[in-house]
């Protein structure tokens, strides 16, 4: 019986810790799910270490995908959910950034699957990766204005 | 990068527009070659001509609302749309599903994964010429969606799923409905091998074509057949089972050569493997037993409860007025759907609707790799390399 996704995440935190303390800034733990909250001027770093570690091994990025916490902030909050197909298991790394500054870096770098998430995050949210090879709009036109995920963007209305 | 407005080329090469409107493109797929002569030398696909806003919707409407929104992302997959995102709901709110409804639900979404494979294979034969192979494909679909319409009233988008278990109980007489259907069907994935499997034709078309290395594949968080086809026996239902799966006996099934041909031996036997689970769930499924979870106040009560005792008629009024609040948090779960991981993410802040509700869509993510499976090559081959992809322009874009 395969264990579940995240049975190991404890690996994750300690080999983290053990690289750098201050990557880890606060670990949850949800319904059998660990997300490490990760400064957002650390998280490529993290990434990386989270790729390049051997006993980490998370080779490839299931997910890129933003929550819009308004009014608090920080406002934006980045999930990223890593999967390590070796070693068959999950983590979550989560980053926030402020709605006044939505820019973070890219994880494209890393995992070229990135790509069209953080596109398709900048498209509906507007937050900019610096680094990204291409970011443009990519499920909207290119004319449009605005970022509708947002929760101040209305679900109905006219332009 | 060439947009409408610079796609002029080089002197030496040409811009041609594939799509939005395109046979081939399996749905509103806009594709930009730039060409040397039939080569293609780079390829941009330009999506959002099918974009409804589906997560947007999911915010503005309760939990149990939302499932109708999902049936229509993947709609080759509507059952496979509404697992994911009841059980993602499901374990919000920590409910524990009867095995019975466990059982049932692998049932119809293998029955599911049947018939969306069968729609690919009977569209990649069309677009390589094979059109006969078309025709047999949907007969075939055609058993699985009367038994659907059995089952849910609905043939394609069925919102049979609930949370907390399904809809309706199994209709009277489905076992034999089931049973016709098995009985009938490996004969008939024999014949669509007989086709094409040994045809010359085919293996001219497939074999070589969108190779990627299995490597470039994982980068490109590629998942689903795409990857088996590259050796990387990684599958959603084994590594991370769901839904009683851990209890059905299947093979992961996998190739090397990472090209088309591989990606469709893949695909067939996965088939095959899917008519064992669907034999299997039919022997555990009892004939008496419960569709719901017993949760007042999440799962809406039997109606004939809810007609004859108070408790359970404001249990049902609270329900389908107000809805129920998940405690704040969030959830990521992945399933394997027919094209791949397909993920459900939600963020709950303790309304009744959900925050944030995120499809992690396996067609997205694996058209991603379409630029890098093309280079080089013919168009006729770009055309091989989209329908091998297996992507649903609904999922792409919600």
């Amino acid at each position: 019986m395969p264990q579940p996704a995240h049975a190991n995440a404890s690996v994750v935190i300690d080999r983290l810790r053990a690289w750098k303390p201050e990557s880890v800034s606060q670990v949850i733990e949800n319904r059998g799910e660990t997300t490490i909250v990760v400064p957002h001027k650390l998280l490529l770093a993290t990434a990386k270490h989270c790729k390049e570690d051997p006993e980490l091994n998370f080779n490839q990025l299931s997910d890129a995908t933003c929550v819009d916490r308004f009014p608090n902030e920080p406002r934006f909050e980045l999930n990223y959910q890593l999967l390590s197909i070796p070693r068959l298991a999950r983590i979550r790394l989560r980053s926030s950034v402020s709605g006044q500054q939505p820019v973070i870096d890219s994880l494209e770098p890393l995992w070229p699957g990135a790509n069209w998430l953080e596109r398709e995050i900048f498209d509906l949210f507007g937050i900019r990766f610096e680094g990204h090879t291409d970011l443009r709009r990519i499920l909207l036109p290119d004319e449009f204005e605005g970022a509708p995920l947002r929760r101040d963007f209305p679900v109905q209305g006219n332009r | 990068m060439t947009t409408v407005e610079t796609a002029v080329g080089t002197s030496k090469t040409m811009v041609l527009n594939m799509g939005p409107q395109h046979p081939s493109t399996h749905g509103v797929l806009r594709v930009l070659l730039e060409l040397d002569g039939e080569n293609v030398v780079t390829a941009v696909p330009d999506l959002g001509y099918l974009h409804t806003g589906i997560e947007k919707s999911c915010e503005d409407k309760t939990y149990s609302q939302a499932i109708t929104l999902t049936d229509r992302m993947d709609y080759l997959n509507p059952l496979g749309n509404n697992l994911v995102y009841c059980l993602a709901v499901e374990k919000l709110l920590g409910l524990e599903i009867p095995k019975r409804a466990q059982y049932i639900r692998v049932m119809m979404v293998e029955l599911q994964r049947i018939s969306s494979h069968l729609v690919w294979l009977g569209t990649h034969a069309l677009d390589m010429g094979a059109m006969s192979v078309m025709l047999y494909c949907f007969r075939e679909r055609e058993e699985i969606l009367k038994i659907f319409e059995r089952f849910a009233g609905q043939r394609m988008m069925t919102s049979y799923i609930r949370i907390g278990g399904l809809a309706l109980d199994p209709p009277a007489g489905w076992r034999e409905l089931v049973k016709r259907f098995l009985d009938m069907m490996p004969a008939r994935i024999d014949e669509y091998e007989e086709l094409l499997t040994n045809n010359r034709i085919w293996h001219g078309r497939l074999k070589g074509v969108g190779y990627l290395p299995a490597e470039t594949l994982i980068a490109m968080s590629t998942t689903g057949p795409g990857l088996r086809a590259a050796g990387v026996a990684f599958d959603n239902r084994k590594a991370f089972p769901y839904s009683s799966y851990e209890e059905f006996d299947f093979n992961v099934v996998t190739r090397t050569e990472s090209d088309c041909f591989a990606r469709y031996l893949v695909r067939v036997q996965e088939m095959r493997e899917s008519l064992k689970i669907v034999r299997q769930a039919m022997a555990k499924i009892t004939d008496q037993g419960p569709i719901k979870a017993e949760a007042p106040g999440i799962v809406p009560p039997q109606r004939e409860k809810m007609k004859t005792e108070m408790e359970a008629l404001i249990y049902h009024f609270k329900i389908f007025t107000e809805g129920f609040s998940p405690p704040p948090g969030e959830v990521y779960v992945p399933v394997e759907s027919p094209r791949g991981e397909l993920g459900c993410f939600i963020a709950s802040d303790g309304s009744p609707k959900p925050l944030r509700v995120h499809f992690r869509g396996p067609s997205f993510v694996n058209l991603q790799a379409l630029p890098l499976m093309v280079k080089g090559q013919l168009i006729a081959d770009t055309v091989a390399s989209i329908g091998t992809i297996d992507i649903v322009l609904g999922e792409v874009d919600r």
